[in-house]
């Protein structure tokens, strides 16, 4: 995908910006994502990441942004506290659900009502599933979800796509590896399911036959999306231009010995990767343990450390799209 | 015991109240969990012999004409089940039972971690053309085989 004409000219002045052909209110859910809306949030990105940030601090002059974290979390919240700061925002809320009036025994509706009276964008990681959408329905003003338990995690998938478009300049054809757990990875499913509305993308999925990805989420590509699926990373090391790889952690395990067996099986290490392209991209939600080698860290493969940092322009393009949503 | 009568019925025609006909065979006895409860008869045939599904099951509900909550639950676990009221003898609204695109608060999640199972929150499902029901909060799938018991009766 070719990013959009108009952010040529946004370079100049904040008010030309690359139109806003957002159509959601809220961003609940990579499911609920046209390719429209996908490209929305890529070229406002780009646009943002280079304007100058005392503009891009005129953005949000005055907004109030809400991150209510029921879950505890370091780079999501970071990146969006640093995101409203970036464009001007005054930010709200807490990092713990404990400090909270839910440990009150308040209902999470409620909780919502009264933020969305306080604040202009609400931001929340929730770890009930399905907490996001509940939240959008009843806040006055637009919800992102910045992760609901095992459910959704959408801003990491568009940082994903993001990245992924910055680097090769489009996403359209590309063969992608999703390497690791891809049966409980949230941020995976979202990938997934926001890469099938892309042309001609093969998915190669390597995984221990335990951790595969899950009948429903491939019932939901089917048709949509070309995939194959291996145990070995060596059966499509050679035809990858993205590795994205996911921690396997040893709690999915019933027995110790089975996340043992798999555990240095599952490591991208140098010579794992030797016969790959020279071009191949290597990505991670973060954080890693030991699923990705340190050496890869001082090869051209590694974009992990970039992936972290497009966060924060991912979400000021979102903060950006949102901020003149009138629910009702 | 259900028999089967003189004139080759298997069920005696009611005179007045509801039946159900063509079900898939053992649903019959989630179509009573719906039904409930009743001051008159309720008969129920399970594998009899039909033309058009090889072997169904019927319920005849005397007396009774049953809520939209309870027709739009027998659509979930019976589409194309067809719905007659009956009146005098008479069949006076025949109704083919079609598979509802969304229903609200009649079953329950299949996922424990589910806010709809949290919190006080009314489930919603939307339901495909295979009949898989996905939940509208957690976004979990569930097959007819599974949410044939999560049903709210």
């Amino acid at each position: 995908m070719g990013l959009l004409a108009a952010e040529k000219g946004a370079k100049k002045s904040l008010h030309i910006c690359p139109k806003n052909n957002f159509s959601l209110s809220d961003v609940v859910s990579a499911s609920d994502f046209s390719r429209k809306d996908v490209e929305a949030v890529l070229s406002t990105a780009s646009w943002l990441e280079k304007e100058d940030i005392k503009e891009k601090k005129k953005i949000l002059h005055g907004f109030v942004v809400a991150t209510l974290f029921f879950e505890p979390s370091t780079r999501t919240k970071l990146s969006f506290d640093t995101a409203a700061q970036n464009l001007g925002a005054s930010i709200i809320g807490f990092a713990d659900a404990n400090v909270s009036s839910i440990k009150k025994g308040e209902s999470l509706a409620d909780t919502i009502r009264v933020v969305s009276d306080y604040a202009d964008i609400i931001v929340m990681r929730h770890y009930i599933e399905g907490a996001a959408r509940l939240a959008a329905d009843v806040s006055k003003r637009p919800v992102i979800n910045a992760g609901d338990g095992a459910n959704q995690h959408p801003t990491q998938t568009l940082l994903d796509l993001y990245t992924i478009n910055k680097v090769f300049g489009h996403i359209d054809g590309l063969t992608i590896g999703l390497f690791g757990d891809l049966r409980y990875g949230r941020t995976v499913h979202s990938l997934v399911q926001m890469l099938t509305l892309f042309d001609d993308v093969k998915l190669k999925l390597i995984s221990p036959e335990t951790l595969s990805l899950p009948d429903n989420v491939k019932s939901s590509i089917a048709g949509k999306i070309e995939y194959e699926e291996a145990q070995e990373l060596s059966k499509f090391i050679e035809s990858l231009d993205v590795l994205y790889v996911t921690r396997i952690q040893k709690e999915r395990f019933v027995d110790p010995m089975d996340y043992e067996k798999v555990r240095g099986k599952y490591c991208v290490t140098p010579s794992a990767i030797a016969k790959a392209k020279k071009t191949l991209k290597i990505m991670h939600p973060l954080p890693r343990v030991d699923e990705l080698s340190a050496e890869i860290d001082k090869t051209s493969h590694a974009l992990y450390f970039e992936q972290a940092k497009n966060g924060v322009v991912v979400r000021e393009a979102l903060l950006y799209l949102l901020k003149d949503v009138k629910k009702w | 015991m259900v028999k089967k009568t003189r004139d080759g019925l298997y069920i005696k025609p009611i005179e007045r109240g509801t039946t159900i006909d063509h079900l898939p065979v053992g649903t019959a006895l989630h179509v009573l969990k719906i039904v409930g409860s009743s001051d008159d008869a309720i008969t129920l045939a399970i594998g009899v012999p039909s033309r058009k599904l090889g072997k169904k099951d019927l319920v005849f509900v005397e007396n009774k004409l049953l809520s939209n909550e309870q027709i739009a639950k027998i659509a979930l676990i019976a589409p194309g089940a067809t719905l007659n009221i009956i009146e005098k003898n008479e069949v006076v609204l025949k109704t083919r039972l079609e598979m509802p695109k969304k229903v609200v608060g009649l079953m329950s999640c299949i996922n424990p971690k589910c806010i709809t199972n949290i919190e006080n929150v009314e489930p919603i499902f939307y339901i495909d053309d295979s009949g898989t029901a996905r939940c509208y909060y957690c976004e979990k799938t569930m097959k007819r085989e599974e949410y044939i018991n999560r049903l709210r009766v």
